[in-house]
C-alpha cells in the first residue's frame, strides 16, 4: 500500500487514490466489452454505434477520473483523428468497392469475385468490416466531443 | 409485456419529464435528465427492443449526462448582462 501511494504520488496524477484504482482496473474490461458488442454485432443486440460509444466511454472515463493530461497521453489527439477517418473510410471504402465490383452500394455479395468466399459468407463478413469502420467512426467522436466540451475548445485544460 | 411494470415506469417517466424542465438548478436537471434516459431504457428493454434499449443506455444515460456536465461546469450562476 506504502509502495503504490509512494507511485501515485510520485506520477502527479489526481487526487483520490481509490478511483484511480477502480479506474485502472474497470477500463480494460470496458473496452473489452466494446469489442465485444462491436464483433458480435450481427448475431446479438448491439453494433459497431454502441460499441463505439462503449469504447469511447473508457477513455472518457479516463479523463474524468485522472488529469485532462493523462487522458491525452492515453490518446493522443492526432491519432484520435486518424482513427476516426480510418473508420470513415473504411465504411465508405467497403460501400464503394461493392459497387465498383459490380453490385450495389453496400452490397457485400458483389465482393464475392475479389476473393472467393461465398456470397453468404461475404453478407456476414461485410456487415463486419462496416461495423467496425462504424464503431472507430463514433469512438474518435465521442472521445473528442468531451475533450473539446470540457476543456472550453482548447484542450489544455480539462475539469 | 406486462402492463403492470408498463405503466409504472410510464408514470416515472412523466414524473421525470416534468421535474427536468420545471427545476431551477442545471446539475439537478442534467442528474434526473439521466434518471429519465435509464428509464426510457427500462422501458425499450421490457417491450422487447434492446437494440435500442443498448443505444438509450450508453448514449442517453451515459455520454450525454457526462458531457452536459463538463459543458455546466464551464458556465457561471447568473448571466453577466
Amino acid at each position: 500500500m506504502k509502495i503504490l501511494q509512494e507511485r501515485i504520488k510520485h506520477t502527479k496524477f489526481g487526487e483520490s487514490l481509490i478511483i484511480e484504482t477502480a479506474i485502472r482496473i474497470m477500463v480494460p474490461f470496458i473496452q473489452l466489452f466494446g469489442l465485444y458488442v462491436i464483433v458480435h454485432g450481427h448475431y446479438s443486440p448491439g453494433g459497431g454505434f454502441q460499441g463505439g460509444v462503449i469504447l469511447g466511454a473508457s477513455f472518457i472515463l479516463i479523463g474524468l477520473g485522472y488529469d485532462f493530461k493523462t487522458s491525452l497521453s492515453r490518446m493522443q489527439e492526432k491519432t484520435n483523428i486518424i482513427l476516426g477517418n480510418l473508420g470513415a473510410l473504411l465504411y465508405t471504402g467497403v460501400a464503394i468497392l461493392c459497387a465498383l465490383m459490380g453490385g450495389l452500394f453496400l452490397d457485400y455479395s458483389a465482393l464475392d469475385k475479389l476473393i472467393p468466399m461465398g456470397p453468404i459468407e461475404w453478407r456476414s463478413f461485410g456487415i463486419f468490416l462496416v461495423e467496425v469502420g462504424v464503431g472507430l467512426a463514433v469512438m474518435s467522436i465521442m472521445v473528442s466531443l468531451f475533450w473539446d466540451l470540457c476543456s472550453g475548445g482548447d484542450l489544455d485544460e480539462g475539469l | 409485456m406486462i402492463w403492470g411494470i408498463d405503466l409504472l415506469i410510464l408514470l416515472l417517466v412523466v414524473i421525470c419529464a416534468i421535474a427536468t424542465i420545471t427545476i431551477k438548478d442545471l446539475l439537478s436537471a442534467t442528474i434526473i435528465f439521466g434518471v429519465y434516459s435509464f428509464l426510457m431504457c427500462l422501458l425499450w428493454a421490457e417491450m422487447g427492443a434492446v437494440d435500442v434499449a443498448f443505444t438509450e443506455a450508453t448514449v442517453g444515460a451515459g455520454v450525454s449526462t457526462i458531457l452536459f456536465i463538463g459543458t455546466i461546469l464551464h458556465t457561471s450562476r447568473r448571466s453577466k448582462d
